[in-house]
């Protein structure tokens, strides 16, 4: 158990790609912290240079009390799971338990100890003698974390740990570390690419793109006030739709309806989730519907409003639609941004 | 149709014929070392006097025997069983010290951060362009002025340069998921530990072929030990082909047939039965480390 | 190299260093030293030697022995390359074929890549033998008097037979490893588009085949250049010189018998330069081979 305190940290390759732009947090003891961004975001090297897989280039890690950045992997006292297991092939399922305990000298006893409890607590005590490639998807994925729990580290990595299981499985296994985590009360940091796991997972979620963090905040901060069109359209699904608008005497409007918010005059963003757009009859903006999908207790409307495409996710009341209908958008659920920079206004 | 057809398929013509081919093509291989198994059943003056036979005579004992046991006939101070001896000492002495090298260069190559491993890998790879048999003159040279001619290192260890192994061991290594070394070193394991503990088990098999292949090729080496070994005590069964084809073809005497095929069927035997019981490794090294 | 590699400065060192120095002392050094006396002309009796620039290689341009050698070695490249590529591919499209004793057939075929050229030499010996052999009783039968050792093209055919005899497991193994990494996928797409099974073969199969044969070209090319020395230096009884040789077998003779070492030593740059070429296609073609999977 620790915490992680990192200082203005950064990674460059020596062609001069600059993966990681320097980024500063804290994380608190105890705490799941979840790096969400599309592939080659800088996630993944984040989480291997707190592993200590991939070198520092400049800015300071803390586990606990201690710098660590020259220390091996094997001296930060962390842990981490594989996308692919990583098992040893060739050893047992207690033997690929024990080998990290076992090259830290622990006693006998203490490693069957040690690998007992961790199997009990995974339900792979059948299965200790069998071969990796005797056992299941779901059921490496559980020794690998089985191999992270015997040590007791200050800290446990994940790096994208569910991507190689089927759908079911990820959603049982996302319920089965998060409460694993809880109940051992120790500090870890998840890397996925998969938005819902970010949300159901996350004490706080970062979102990374292109090497810089966008964003910090709570699953529910990052989901009602996202701080740019980038996060907006990243979290959540379907996505949020992203609108050009104009901001005519203080008023913004699309297609020339005002949406009764006001800012600055000029170009801007208008976000609005689809979840949180009405079809009524009484509506004042116009949707032009061009497909339906069916997803059973809602169904996705895809069309355009003004032009541009526009997604509503209606509640499934099985009536008839026209191609023409009318929206109506509550003014707070209006998310707006710079069209510019994409930050939030 | 409403008939429900049946399984079995009527015997084809051109299943036949496919068969026929293989059948034709398994008896051209095997049939020149049948007749030298056929050979060496019968003795010298039946063959000299009728040619050679097709079905076995009862000399086969008396003539493994006298290749085996006896010196005399083509060498003059060793026998078979030395040369046998002499044979597996090059075979398996080339395949270890082939897979010790090639691992320990390739494992340096691949798992290191070494600024000149690239450069190292050209001075390795270089070396499949160049065969032994184009610098074979300047080799002797070499070794000879060495002062290693007439040893079993000498037989060994120039054969030894060259990169085939290390291609292999590398293009294996590589293949290794990325994953596994770093799961090594959270776990606490240095270089020593992870090449021990975990990628020689995993490189088992690999090991496995590549030794068959290995000891093949040493076992089969002709040209290097002609040269490099005068000495008859340190003669390989293939080396002595060279002695008794002399004394078969170029003596005035009857030749000694019999004895001269039991000592050839004793320089197949043991690389042809590594290759039959251990196909699959063999198979898998060959077409492996020929890519 | 490994993202994740070890940064140990001594240990890779000294992992590396026998190889190294093994290649650098039996590979390098001999390599330059047959470089360097390809532009002396020995001393007969031993006694030093002297600088005469490009000279062995103009005698050797110049030589009709020379030429003799190099056109032999063309035609039985040629010929060796081609029957045990046509023969294997032939035995490997048949045993990829047949349901019943696949792996027997594959047993049978591919056991005699064990056995020593020399010992393959021996086995022609043997059934061409002036006296006994099987093969000089049939030529004899149908009134051709074969004589090994002592008819030139007598002994080329002989060579010949047992050179492709014993090259022809290795293209069938190489042959029907690349028939069975042909996805079932693709077989089975290829049965619908096509009834006639020749055309699929020479449509599908021989167009996914052909890296595969390429591949294999230049290792028979190699083969039939150096690693037939075994079977040459038997099936010639000790008389090479009214025998059809090799380059390769060349090198040897002039070097070691005739103590020619600088003719030798052009020799061997000259094949240096060959082998090279043949190398530097192998590994055009490769490239190609990595866009074709």
């Amino acid at each position: 158990m620790a915490t992680v305190s990192v200082t203005d940290i950064s990674k460059t390759y020596p062609n001069g790609a600059q993966a990681v732009h320097p980024a500063s947090f804290d994380i608190a003891d105890g705490e799941l912290i979840v790096l969400v961004g599309p592939s080659g975001c800088g996630k993944s090297t984040l989480l291997r240079m707190v592993a200590g897989l991939e070198d520092i280039t400049t800015g300071d890690l803390h586990i606990g009390a201690r710098l660590v950045n020259n220390l091996d992997p094997a001296e930060r006292d962390i842990a981490m799971v594989f996308q692919n297991y990583a098992l040893y092939p060739h050893m047992s399922v207690a033997k690929n338990m024990a080998y990290g305990l076992k090259n830290r000298g622990a006693s006998k006893e203490q490693i069957v100890a040690k690998v007992d409890e961790a199997a009990e607590m995974l339900s792979l005590t059948a299965l200790l003698d069998r071969r990796p490639s005797q056992l299941s998807g779901g059921q490496r994925q559980r020794v690998a974390m089985g191999r992270a729990i015997v040590r007791d580290p200050a800290l446990f990595l994940f790096d994208e740990p569910l991507s190689n299981l089927d759908a079911k499985l990820r959603h049982q296994m996302r319920v089965e570390i998060r409460n694993l985590q809880r109940r051992l009360n120790v500090t870890a940091m998840y890397v996925t690419h998969d938005q819902v796991e970010a949300m159901t997972m996350a004490d706080r979620i970062f979102v990374l793109n292109a090497g810089r963090i966008e964003q910090i905040g709570t699953p529910s901060e990052i989901y009602r006030k996202p701080a740019s069109t980038f996060v907006a359209s990243f979290m959540g699904a379907p996505p949020m739709n992203l609108l050009s608008a104009q901001s005519v005497g203080g008023q913004v409007q699309i297609g020339g309806v005002a949406l009764g918010l006001s800012c600055a005059d000029g170009d801007v963003t208008v976000g609005i989730r689809p979840e949180q757009v009405a079809v009524t009859q009484g509506g004042t903006i116009p949707f032009k519907l061009t497909l339906v999908e069916e997803l059973g207790a809602s169904r996705l409307l895809h069309g355009t409003v003004a032009g541009q495409d526009f997604v509503v996710n209606a509640p499934n009341d099985d009536a008839a639609l026209a191609d023409d209908l009318m929206l109506d958008f509550a003014p707070d659920a209006l998310h707006l941004f710079d069209a510019q920079t994409g930050q939030r206004l | 149709m409403t008939k429900i057809s049946h399984n079995k398929k009527p015997l084809r013509l051109s299943t036949v014929v496919d068969h026929a081919i293989l059948v034709i093509g398994a008896l051209v291989m095997l049939f020149p070392v049948y007749l030298a198994l056929t050979t060496t059943s019968h003795d010298n003056i039946t063959l000299s006097r009728e040619g050679l036979k097709f079905g076995f005579g009862d000399q086969m004992g008396v003539n493994f025997y006298t290749a085996m046991f006896e010196k005399g006939g083509f060498t003059e101070q060793i026998d078979g069983t030395k040369m046998l001896i002499n044979s597996l000492i090059l075979g398996i002495g080339f395949a270890i010290g082939k897979i010790v090298l090639s691992m320990a260069a390739a494992y340096a190559i691949v798992y290191f951060r070494l600024r000149f491993a690239t450069f190292a890998f050209w001075i390795i790879f270089t070396t499949i362009l160049l065969p032994l048999e184009v610098r074979i003159l300047p080799s002797y040279e070499v070794v000879t002025g060495l002062g290693m001619a007439n040893t079993y290192a000498g037989l060994i260890v120039p054969l030894l340069a060259s990169a085939t192994g290390t291609f292999f061991f590398r293009q294996f290594f590589l293949s290794v998921p990325e994953e596994l070394v770093e799961a090594a070193r959270i776990d606490g394991a240095g270089p020593g530990k992870f090449f021990i503990d975990i990628l020689v088990p995993l490189s088992r098999t690999m090991i496995a072929a590549i030794f068959i292949i290995m000891f093949v090729y040493g076992w089969n080496q002709y040209l290097w030990p002609t040269l490099i070994t005068t000495d008859e005590s340190l003669f390989t069964l293939v080396r002595g082909i060279k002695q008794i084809t002399q004394s078969v073809y170029e003596g005035n005497t009857i030749p000694e047939y019999g004895q001269a095929w039991a000592l050839a069927i004793i320089a197949m035997l043991p690389p042809v039965l590594i290759v039959i019981f251990f196909q699959s490794w063999f198979v898998k090294g060959l077409v492996e480390s020929e890519k | 190299m490994k993202r994740a590699a070890f940064s140990q400065p001594l240990m890779p060192v000294a992992l590396l260093l026998p190889q190294l120095v093994i290649i650098a002392v039996f590979f390098y050094w001999p390599a330059w030293e047959a470089i360097y006396s390809s532009f002396f002309l020995q001393d007969p009796f031993g006694f030093g030697s002297n600088f005469v620039g490009a000279n062995n290689y103009t005698r050797l341009a110049t030589s009709s022995e020379y030429a003799k050698v190099a056109g032999f070695t063309v035609f039985f490249t040629v010929i060796v390359t081609v029957l045990s590529l046509g023969t294997a591919l032939l035995l490997a499209v048949k045993a990829d074929k047949v349901v019943r004793g696949a792996k027997t057939y594959r047993t049978l075929l591919m056991w005699v890549y064990a056995i020593a050229p020399p010992v393959a030499g021996f086995l022609g010996a043997l059934l061409f033998d002036q006296n006994i052999g099987p093969i000089t009783d049939l030529f004899a039968f149908f009134g051709y008097n074969l004589q090994i050792g002592l008819n030139y093209n007598d002994t080329a055919f002989a060579m010949i037979v047992v050179s492709v005899w014993k090259q022809i497991p290795v293209n069938f193994i190489f042959l029907l490893s690349g028939l069975q990494s042909i996805p079932v996928a693709v077989r089975e797409a290829a049965l619908i588009d096509n009834k006639s099974g020749t055309r699929r073969f020479w449509d599908i199969t021989f167009p996914l085949l052909a890296p595969t044969a390429f591949f294999l070209l230049i290792i028979n090319i190699t083969y039939a250049l150096f690693d037939t020395f075994g079977v040459i230096d038997i099936m010639v009884k000790g008389n090479p010189a009214s025998n059809p040789i090799t380059l390769v077998y060349k090198v040897y003779t002039d070097g070691f018998r005739g103590s020619d070492l600088g003719g030798s030593s052009a020799q061997s740059v000259v094949l240096m330069v060959l082998v090279l070429a043949l190398t530097v296609m192998q590994f055009r073609m490769l490239e190609r081979r990595i866009h074709y999977t």
